[in-house]
């Protein structure tokens, strides 16, 4: 082994690299001064819904930031605005996405002052969101977050993508992340079945859905969301809504006598 | 300002017998070379208009912006050098997007003129760097605030204005400024001013074409800086050139 890497060039040695790893274990649970590396994540957000419809991208997401079990920050938004073609949704570490929306916002003001009208559509942002969180997590210092790319392209089209902390990125007809993938999912594609020409309204009407069965299914879900769209004109968040519950049912389920 | 400087002048790191910093004259003297920038502060907003001089037929209208966007509240125009006002410009983003990181809020305009003030004067007391060949304007409007103008010279100084003019045909472009009553007029006015007293100050002989850019930022545009937008731009070009006509010149044409 020693053989491969015996002159000198810019490759690590196999050694070296079992000895940093080694370090970087060791650091972490010698727990001396600050933290260097995202361990974990402290104030997380739930699940972000997408879906394409034939007009437009609709995204949704609610407005609680929980702190483990405790609903503690019920009125953020974890839907932003990027520009007119492109809304972003953020899960995980709230602090993470705030990080990533700052960055965010001071690229769509380079955009701006440039002066030719021309910004950064949902491919390139999308695309952008993939170098910094594979970058990340490659220095095993990720952001603790899952990002949905709602947009359209500089062609018109609409777009909607996934990029999460380990970096793997993707684009679907309908996206969701945590407890939606499990729940919402599969709601959102039954749907598209039915109805594949689905619009902006119709889409939206289903986000209300999904999102409200989530309530009901997610522990760490509140009945408080936005939802956002984009059109080939624009794209805008709604002020927060809540979905009628009936939870009548949950009185005497079974078992729980 | 015709005087030599016989060895004091050959580096920003040193004065002369009599107390003046040659270099930094010099590149004072680099702006007042350039076309005519004047900024107009009215009532509800900051007017800029630039005597953009055309050298060649073959020159594509609307490049080679003279007045630049800072972090999308500021409006900054330029006069002299403009490979050095490029620079002074990415220093002035860079410093707004750093102001923007830390603070959340966008920069106030006393603290990037400090900062740019503090930027350039840092070239000037150097022997190994020279000054930069730049006068900036750069002005803002807000609702709290209202419209706020301020000049930076080669020698990093900030000065506040109503109206202020750089560039050759300032000391014309001043005497007329001073004609008007800017704490009273708006934004829609002035436009129709600055665009009149460049087309005045313009000198038919010596640059036979020119190109005018005239941007605002103010209440008319809720606080972002952009350019005269294309009628309002078309309405003052005519007020100026008939103003001109009155006075017996032949029409400038681009």
């Amino acid at each position: 082994m020693a053989g491969m890497y015996s002159t000198h060039m810019h490759l690590p040695r196999m050694v070296d690299m079992k000895e940093k790893v080694a370090e970087f274990w060791q650091e972490e649970a010698a727990l001396s001064g600050p933290r260097k590396h995202t361990l974990q994540p402290i104030v997380t957000g739930t699940s972000v819904l997408g879906i394409m419809c034939t007009d437009g991208v609709v995204i949704a997401a609610d407005t609680l930031g929980s702190y483990g079990s405790l609903a503690r920050f019920r009125d953020i938004s974890r839907l932003m605005k990027v520009n007119d073609s492109t809304i972003i949704g953020g899960f995980g570490d709230y602090a993470d996405f705030q990080f990533i929306m700052k960055l965010l916002e001071q690229q769509t003001i380079d955009d701006d002052v440039v002066g030719d009208g021309v910004y950064r559509d949902a491919p390139s942002i999308h695309n952008w969101l993939r170098c910094v969180l594979y970058n990340r997590r490659s220095k095993m210092n990720p952001l603790w977050n899952t990002i949905v790319v709602a947009g359209r392209d500089y062609s018109g089209k609409p777009y909607l993508g996934y990029v999460d902390k380990i970096g793997v990125s993707f684009t679907d007809k309908s996206v969701a992340t945590g407890f939606g993938s499990y729940i919402a999912q599969p709601m959102m594609r039954k749907a598209m079945e039915e109805n594949p020409n689905m619009n902006v309204e119709e889409g939206k009407r289903l986000m209300a859905r999904c999102l409200k069965v989530l309530f009901y299914r997610d522990c760490r879900s509140l009945n408080r969301f936005q939802i956002g769209v984009v059109t080939g004109a624009d794209s805008s968040i709604s002020e927060p809504i809540s979905a009628e519950t009936d939870w009548s049912i949950g009185a005497n389920p079974s078992g729980y006598e | 300002m015709s005087s030599i400087g016989s060895g004091y002048d050959l580096s920003a790191g040193q004065f002369s017998p009599d107390g003046r910093v040659f270099q930094v004259e010099y590149a004072i003297k680099a702006v007042e070379n350039s076309g005519s920038v004047i900024a107009l502060r009215g009532k509800d907003g900051v007017v800029f208009g630039v005597e953009k001089i055309i050298t060649s037929k073959l020159y594509e209208e609307g490049s080679n912006r003279r007045v630049h966007s800072i972090d999308g509240h500021i409006g900054a125009a330029v006069a002299g050098l403009l490979s050095d006002a490029r620079a002074v410009v990415n220093r002035a983003r860079d410093e707004a997007a750093n102001y923007r990181d830390t603070y959340q809020v966008p920069i106030p305009l006393k603290a990037l003129t400090e900062r740019l003030g503090k930027y350039m004067h840092y070239f000037t007391v150097y022997g190994s760097l020279r000054p930069f060949g730049v006068s900036i304007l750069l002005g803002t409007w807000d609702e709290t605030n209202g419209p706020k103008l301020m000049e930076i010279d080669p020698s990093g100084t900030a000065r506040g204005f109503y109206g202020c003019a750089v560039g050759k045909g300032k000391q014309n472009a001043k005497t007329e400024i001073e004609k008007l009553d800017l704490s009273n007029m708006t934004c829609k006015e002035l436009v129709k001013e600055v665009a009149k007293v460049i087309y005045s100050v313009h000198d038919e002989v010596k640059d036979k074409h020119f190109e005018l850019e005239l941007s605002w930022i103010g209440k008319e545009t809720r606080g972002t800086h952009q350019l005269v937008p294309q009628d309002i731009y078309n309405e003052a070009k005519t007020y100026a050139e008939e103003a001109l006509n009155d006075s017996d010149d032949d029409d400038t044409d681009m």
